[in-house]
């Protein structure tokens, strides 16, 4: 079983592989994102206390869960290639920051965009929006970190440690509005108990977190493909490729 | 034991002493890292009452109160426990309500007031339609109404 597994970990085996899932994903990504905004803007009620401001909620909340989720995982490709040497793990890291970084991006904008209806302000130094505008750095620093290096094998390994140092920044995020005062309210939704919102407007959140899911496993298909293209050009497989085309 | 799990081994061991260094500077910085003070906090004197601060809880019901001038504002913040009066002259957010999350930050007076240069509303984690709200506040008025009358034994 695990063989069968470690067989894919070739940049050779994974390559049609990813090419195969991509449309799935992207067919997948694009049906949830319709849905989930077709309920936020059509079937979700309006909110008693904001009004009509908190459906940013729905770009939002999925962007910054999808944002540290992305981290997670693109720490653990990077862990993996250090501990086992495989070299499609740093690849997968590398094809996952830009899109991690996207969705931060997204989440830090949408939350200012979102604040100065509700709170009075675009931004404030509290610890929960201080703590996810780090991610963006982490994930900033860590493209540029690889991309600094000309070898990939050194730039991959230099990059893995930056992104398990970085590890340590998720849980902050994620637990601050529990541990400190801040501006940022609680979470609504937590795996111990029952959200703290409306159906319909969970529904819609959902969707759109899915969306943005597949969406992440698409553009980062997509994105190893080329990497593994440039970095294996010259062994024999790809080769052929070419020729083939 | 091979390399690779050497390697593994290495890299959980530097992990986990990242993340108790994390927790040890977060521990030592736990104050600054506070956005706001609570009304408790600042009577415990546990503020910075020289300096500039925030200071957060609930606006009280039936507080806020506007001056001749049309622009300053007083209101009461509470955590239900202490309460602490604030001064504020300037546009308030439109989520400004009584008995709903605030953030002031200001400084204290010589007269015991918090006097504010930023008002911020602090909204809270629950979303719902008003319909469903308006239900909730009514069944909450009505438990309480009933907790004042049971005592005197009209039933």
């Amino acid at each position: 079983m695990t063989s069968r597994l470690f067989q894919f970990a070739a940049p050779q085996a994974f390559f049609p592989i990813a090419g195969k899932l991509i449309p799935w994903f992207a067919v997948l990504a694009g049906v949830l994102a319709l849905a989930g905004l077709y309920v936020a803007f059509f079937i979700a009620p309006t909110d008693h206390q904001q009004g009509e401001a908190y459906r940013i909620i729905f770009i939002h909340v999925p962007a910054a869960w999808v944002s540290m989720f992305l981290y997670l995982v693109m720490a653990g490709w990077a862990g993996l290639g250090l501990a086992l040497n495989t070299r499609l793990s740093g690849m997968m890291a590398s094809a996952i920051a830009p899109t991690g970084a996207m969705f931060t991006f997204l989440a830090l904008w949408s939350g200012a965009l979102w604040g100065k209806p509700t709170w009075g302000t675009y931004w404030v130094w509290d610890a929960r929006l201080t703590s996810e505008l780090v991610l963006l750095f982490l994930y900033l620093g860590f493209m540029a970190l690889k991309a600094a290096i000309p070898d990939p094998v050194r730039a991959d390994r230099a990059g893995a440690i930056l992104a398990l140092l970085g590890v340590v920044n998720v849980p902050i995020i994620y637990f601050s509005v529990q541990w400190w005062n801040t501006l940022h309210q609680g979470a609504s939704v937590s795996l111990t108990r029952a959200p703290s919102m409306a159906a319909t407007m969970l529904l819609g959140m959902l969707l759109m977190a899915f969306a943005a899911w597949m969406y992440s496993f698409a553009t980062a298909f997509s994105r190893v493909r080329a990497i593994i293209l440039e970095r294996e050009r010259d062994a024999e497989w790809v080769r052929l490729q070419r020729a083939a085309a | 034991m091979k390399p690779r799990h050497q390697r593994m081994i290495a890299i959980a061991a530097g992990v986990a002493l990242i993340a108790i260094a994390a927790a040890l500077v977060l521990n030592a910085f736990q104050g600054n890292v506070v956005f706001f003070f609570s009304p408790s906090q600042v009577a415990a004197k546990e503020a910075p009452l020289d300096r500039t601060f925030r200071v957060g809880g609930m606006v009280e019901q039936g507080s806020l109160k506007r001056r001749a001038d049309g622009l300053t504002v007083d209101f009461v913040v509470t955590d239900t426990a202490k309460t602490i009066p604030v001064v504020y002259s300037g546009i308030l957010p439109d989520l400004f309500k009584e008995g709903k999350g605030v953030v002031a930050q200001g400084k204290l007076g010589p007269d015991g007031a918090f006097h504010a240069s930023e008002v911020l509303a602090k909204h809270d984690e629950n979303y719902m339609p008003p319909e469903a709200a308006h239900a909730l506040s009514k069944a909450e008025a009505d438990r309480a109404a009933k907790s004042v009358i049971s005592p005197g034994g009209t039933r």
